[in-house]
């Protein structure tokens, strides 16, 4: 097995799943929509104070982001699993937890990506501005993929069980519950003055210490649920 | 007279060294350059339990190089358990399953190098072209091939180019099955494991692939056959496995 071919797999899966996400760009482009409407519907709800839509505007953001997240988990694993890809793919000779990274690293281009992307516009419609709007950009930069990492794991876990939407809802949002308290902080405290570095620092420790544990874990999961 | 002499000097030892060479050399040097007969799969005193249900036990069976195992048997008597177990996605309640000798569950990656293995799921995407679809698997397998050979598979199993540019949705499930088995045309590794292969396809295709099957036997590889249907090949290349069920 040499350096070659493993890239070549990985690097294989992340174009296939590009592809196939090109192929049906609904479904990213609804996952995005989702983000925009829940983010316009805190203004309609809580009323157009501009001191309180700056208050509440991380911890919004950041939710939103979580739950765009969370609704595109169900494509990352179940579509493979039902057409039979999945069992391929367990069957290849390179380490199954570096095709995990790869099948991951292809969903938080499609999913998280795009969140990082627009997160600035959706930040200006609460009144971010200047560093804290920077800080936002960064921290969900650095906290996306940890999202997809540890969602990853979730989706592996609940893969054939019915009702699975809700029950890996269920698994996930507790171990988001850092993920947001590092991204959502990191905002707050450089809106207060303080910067955001510490924080920051934590989602990327964060980010470094699911990059090597998740892989590894959903690749369990997956063969689990092949069994 | 002398020249008898030589002569029987000559043939006397040409037939001490004729047995040296078979007895000795030809062993070491198919050793040596890897065609040896042992080279097979082994299953010992496999047992499966799926759920409940005790599908077999204590189960012993052997391939050769250049044999094909037919796994026949009734509806859930435990075929594609079995093929599953030499696969290595499921493991074995009990036994063990080894390749060259050893394990396959300690030899991992090294034996999934060996094997390919068609499910009766396709492992094919939906929104993917047949020539997308083989690339990629082919590419995922880390066998990966040129479009050109991806096209020459395609037409070798029966689908013609018109059909290579359409979204696999779009095909029969016959048609969706030979992109599928398309890929024992590119496919370089030693042993097949297939799972109903010849399911939805027509006469014509089932022939192909019994074809390539032969082909591939000719070549010393193995093939496991998880099957309802006879196979036209050789009884010599055959070989028949009932599960009681």
């Amino acid at each position: 097995m040499s350096h070659s071919s493993m890239w070549d797999s990985i690097s294989g899966i992340i174009r296939r799943d590009l592809l196939l996400a090109m192929r049906r760009w609904s479904d990213a482009a609804m996952s995005v929509f989702f983000l925009v409407i829940v983010v316009s519907l805190f203004p309609l709800g809580v009323g157009p104070e501009p001191a309180v839509l700056r208050t509440i505007a991380p911890g919004v953001l950041w939710v939103a982001a979580l739950l765009t997240c969370l609704l595109s988990l169900s494509r990352v694993f179940t579509p493979d699993y039902l057409d039979g890809v999945l069992e391929q793919m367990v069957l290849v000779p390179q380490p199954l937890s570096l095709l995990v990274l790869g099948k991951v690293l292809a969903h938080w281009m499609i999913s998280g990506l795009p969140v990082v992307l627009l997160s600035p516009l959706l930040g200006l419609q609460f009144g971010l501005e200047g560093e804290a709007l920077g800080v936002l950009v960064l921290s969900l930069l650095l906290g996306t993929p940890t999202l997809s990492m540890i969602g990853a794991i979730g989706a592996a876990l609940v893969l054939g069980v019915r009702g699975s939407g809700l029950l890996v809802a269920l698994l996930v949002l507790p171990l988001y519950v850092p993920v947001l308290i590092f991204g959502a902080g990191a905002v707050t405290s450089s809106m207060a003055g303080i910067g955001g570095e510490a924080n920051l620092s934590l989602l990327g420790a964060c980010l470094v210490l699911s990059l090597f544990l998740a892989p590894w874990a959903t690749a369990a999961a997956l063969r689990i649920a092949l069994e | 007279m002398q020249d008898g002499g030589i002569n029987c000097l000559i043939s006397r030892s040409i037939s001490r060294l004729t047995p040296l060479v078979f007895q000795r050399l030809v062993p070491l040097l198919s050793a040596v350059l890897g065609v040896d007969k042992r080279i097979m799969l082994q299953a010992v005193a496999l047992s499966c339990r799926r759920g409940e249900r005790r599908l077999f036990s204590d189960l012993n069976v052997q391939v050769e190089r250049g044999k094909l195992l037919a796994v026949v048997g009734e509806n859930g008597s435990g075929k594609t358990s079995l093929l599953r177990i030499f696969s290595s996605l499921l493991p074995p309640e009990d036994g063990s399953v080894r390749w060259e000798g050893e394990d396959i569950h300690q030899l991992k990656e090294l034996y999934s190098g060996q094997l390919m293995y068609l499910g009766h799921l396709n492992g094919i995407k939906d929104d993917l072209t047949a020539v997308e679809n083989l690339l990629s698997s082919m590419a995922l397998a880390g066998e990966p091939c040129s479009e050109s050979g991806a096209k020459e598979a395609l037409e070798a199993i029966g689908l013609k180019r018109v059909v290579h540019r359409l979204p696999s949705k779009v095909l029969s499930q016959g048609q969706k099955r030979r992109v599928a088995l398309a890929r024992l045309w590119l496919s370089t590794r030693p042993l097949w494991l297939l799972d109903e292969p010849f399911t939805s396809l027509d006469t014509a295709s089932t022939a192909v692939v019994t074809q390539r099957l032969h082909a591939h036997l000719q070549r010393e590889g193995l093939v496991v056959v998880v099957t309802h249907q006879e196979i036209a090949l050789p009884a010599e290349r055959l070989q028949r496995l009932r599960l009681a069920g």
